[in-house]
């Protein structure tokens, strides 16, 4: 038996999960509804339980979502009245001579992080996963670096990253006869540099998504492969890959928007520099906002965020469109 | 007779000025009800039954054990003297790039501090309150210089900002050790741009370090272009404030001379990307030969960065050209729009005890002197005075017994800037200008291949679109 004919037949995913369009609609006995029925029938209770989750919502993030919008069609600075200005802020963001480096910037930067960070935490995973001593060892070494503040680790590697001959990363690549590299005063190695430490920043909790996933693949079929004669790479492909294509699909998407939207690295390693090398649309933003002393275009601010949250949820759509129709074939 | 001192001091007040007329002229209008004299209305007076709890602007984080314990000290004699105000001291850094998220984030105290470019706008756009009725109960409200304080007063006339400390030229430090290492003389430090770039070589050459490095990052690569360029007799903006010049002679002269130190010399070391503070550090540490900053900076090297005194030096910087000037600028201090009458009736009182009393008054002078020295923090360093000039030599007067800074080690500062142009900042969207001079600096001093002049011409252009949106 190959490996492909292992797979779960017609209703199921490669997750694991059953897809309810294949079990059909269930017969629906309709009641009358009216308030005495909705609370008989545990609404109250329900919306109590809800009520709490509904309110941090829509205080922390409807609500401000609704005033970003609204902002972005105004001219405030958050202590006179805010006035009008139809899409004065859109035009003048979209005209700022910063605005396609930092597009190009941004997308370098995912691709990177696409490129460096997507494949490493996956074979991290399918590693620790196979190993059969010190599992949870592994997993806590690999998730330290989540639990590290963001601001102490890009402090850490800032001071790993000094350009001079005897920082520690050139002196390691000293001793091979490599460098001294200048890292972050470069303007062609300070965005592979934000990457590599971002990759180490946040593959610890891709990791564990994808540990977890993992315990759920049968060994059955992990069985049945070795059977059919496949190899450890044969197995990873065709059993591994396929029953992780769900959570894949996930992470990829949730990897384009974390890194569309980055802001910690270059704002801390280089505040955009050098030359605009690592100015991102975050930074862009930013740099609205408050970057100036007496800052606030908060209508600039918002009129960005605003376009680059619709460019995401476009994004989104399409993708999920695309993939939606991959995992029905 | 008047000193050549004194007339050239009011030369220099004067020339500050300037800018101010100009920011006044550009600023928002949005404040006052077109009143032209200040209020004369009575401030409320604190009750000293009432407690206020006042959070104030403290030291530069990072500071010292010594620092820390001389303000703690002052503290405590504040609230000796003010039974009811409870004073809460919150470590504070101006910069460009955090202000205004603290502000409207409300995370700044209630007295905090502000360069003199920033108060007109934060005044325009009420950020800021009117101290004026509270600044009359000091006994000297009328005797400040009427030209630095006028950068902090709303269209109304009131002030609403107060100079407070800081009255800065930019100076040229070096580093005397690293001068002895190269076998240059550190009481000869260099008069021209020529000599400050040969200097550099010869330290970068025999010691590994950087011999001359310059501030890149969160706008301070713009301010410090803006003084090189001042000292080539350039300007980045012109005189009414509409027009960005920064492709002027001065500031492709100034990159010129940073390119050529950078990639013909190899003389500015490994480190591109330093602010005001990373700088301060990376010099104390032994690690920078030169660099240019205000002359006040002394004190934060010692309190921030426990420079050893034996090795700084202090030195014009050097000017040229029949325009050239020295950049100066100064900080105010300023009170929250969110103060309550109480909150400010206790500021005006810390701000007095805190920052201005010592140079009206003769025993304030001597007290302050003795816990700084106490606690073995600068006492002296060059300034330029808030009052009149008569006033801070006769505060100078006041605390020469108690004076510890290595004051023979900067006289060729102190014996020429009264002789010098003071040049204020550009008036109208200084932080912009700068932020577009930034990645000029960075593309100079990190791409070999570097295109002075394009770079210049879309700074240029990012410039101007700042200052035609200034009031956007």
């Amino acid at each position: 038996m190959s490996a492909a004919s292992a797979l779960p037949r017609s209703g199921g995913r490669p997750d694991g999960t059953v897809a309810v369009e294949a079990a059909g609609p269930p017969p629906v006995r309709r009641v009358r509804r009216n308030p005495v029925t909705w609370v008989k029938r545990g609404g109250l209770s329900t919306l109590v339980f809800a009520l709490p989750v509904l309110v941090i919502f829509g205080v922390f993030s409807w609500w401000p979502i609704v005033r970003s919008v609204v902002m972005s069609f105004q001219k405030t600075n958050l202590v006179a009245p805010a006035t009008w200005v139809g899409w004065d802020n859109f035009q003048y963001v979209l005209t700022d001579p910063d605005l396609p480096t930092a597009i190009r910037n941004t997308l370098y930067f995912a691709l990177l992080a696409l490129v460096i960070g997507f494949p490493i935490p996956l074979v991290a995973a399918v590693l620790m996963s196979s190993v059969k001593r010190l599992k949870g060892l592994y997993s806590v070494l690999a998730y330290l670096p989540v639990v590290v503040p963001p601001v102490v680790a890009v402090l850490l590697w800032k001071f790993f990253y000094d350009g001079s001959a005897d920082g520690v990363f050139n002196t390691i690549l000293g001793y091979v006869g490599l460098g001294p590299y200048a890292w972050l005063s470069s303007p062609s190695l300070a965005m592979p540099s934000l990457v590599i430490e971002a990759t180490w920043a946040a593959a610890g909790g891709t990791v564990i998504i994808y540990l977890a996933a993992l315990i759920g693949v049968p060994g059955e079929l992990y069985d049945a492969a070795e059977v059919d004669g496949a190899g450890i790479w044969q197995k990873v492909w065709h059993v591994t890959m396929p029953q992780l294509r769900g959570v894949l699909f996930i992470t990829f998407i949730l990897q384009i928007i974390g890194t569309v939207q980055v802001f910690l690295e270059p704002y801390l390693f280089t505040g955009g520099g050098p030359a605009n090398a690592t100015l991102t649309i975050l930074l862009m933003i930013y740099n609205y906002a408050f970057g100036r002393s007496l800052g606030g275009d908060y209508g600039a601010a918002t009129a960005l965020s605003v376009m680059l949250a619709a460019f995401l949820a476009i994004l989104s759509l399409v993708y999920f469109k695309l993939t939606s129709s991959w995992s029905k074939s | 007779m008047k000193s050549p001192r004194i007339t050239l001091a009011y030369t220099l007040v004067g020339a500050l000025a300037l800018g101010g007329t100009l920011a006044a002229c550009s600023s928002d209008s949005g404040d006052g009800g077109g009143k032209s004299t200040p209020s004369a209305s009575a401030a409320p007076t604190l009750d000293p039954n009432t407690k206020v709890t006042l959070k104030v602007v403290g030291l530069l984080p990072g500071s010292t054990k010594e620092a820390q314990a001389a303000l703690a000290d002052e503290v405590k004699e504040f609230q000796t003297e003010n039974p009811n105000i409870t004073v809460q001291t919150q470590d504070y850094e101006w910069k460009a790039t955090t202000f205004a998220a603290d502000l409207a984030g409300g995370t700044l105290p209630t007295v905090f501090e502000i360069p003199f470019t920033d108060a007109k706008t934060l005044i325009a756009n009420q950020q800021i309150t009117d101290m004026q009725a509270y600044l009359n109960q000091l006994p000297y409200a009328a005797d400040f210089n009427k030209n630095l304080l006028q950068y902090g007063q709303g269209q109304d006339g009131d002030v609403y900002a107060i100079p407070a400390k800081s009255i800065y030229a930019v100076g040229l430090h070096y580093n005397r050790d690293l001068f002895t290492q190269a076998g240059l003389d550190p009481d000869k430090p260099p008069t021209t741009w020529d000599e400050v770039r040969t200097d550099a070589k010869a330290i970068a050459d025999k010691t590994g370090q950087a011999g001359f490095a310059q501030m890149s990052q969160s706008g301070t690569g713009g301010w410090q272009l803006t003084v090189d360029t001042y000292a080539r007799g350039g300007r980045v903006e012109s005189e009414d404030g509409k027009t960005a010049t920064l492709t002027n002679d001065g500031t492709k002269a100034a990159l010129q001379f940073l390119q050529d130190l950078r990639w013909t010399d190899n003389s500015m070391g490994n480190n591109f990307n330093y602010d005001w503070g990373t700088i301060n550090q990376a010099f104390a540490a032994g690690k920078v030969g030169m660099y240019t900053s205000g002359q006040d900076v002394y004190t934060s090297l010692v309190q921030t960065n426990n420079i050893d005194p034996k090795m700084y030096g202090l030195t014009m910087i050097p000017l040229e050209g029949d325009n050239s000037g020295v950049l100066g600028g100064g900080t105010m201090a300023a009170v929250s729009s969110k103060a309550t009458d109480d909150e400010k009736a206790a500021a005006i009182k810390w701000i007095d005890f805190h920052y201005l009393r010592k140079y009206t008054n003769e025993q304030a002078a001597v007290t302050n002197a003795q816990t700084q020295v106490a606690s073995k923090q600068p006492v002296g360093t060059p300034e330029l005075p808030i009052f009149s000039q008569a006033q801070y030599e006769k505060y100078q007067t006041w605390i020469k017994p108690y004076v510890n800074v290595p004051l023979d080690q900067m006289t060729s500062f102190t014996s020429k800037i009264f002789d010098a142009t003071l040049v204020n900042e550009p008036a109208v969207a200084t932080q912009d200008v700068y932020a577009a001079l930034d990645p000029v600096v960075q593309a100079v001093l990190t791409k070999k291949d570097a295109d002075i002049d394009k770079l210049l011409d879309e700074a240029n252009t990012k410039a101007q679109r700042a200052i035609d949106s200034a009031g956007r």
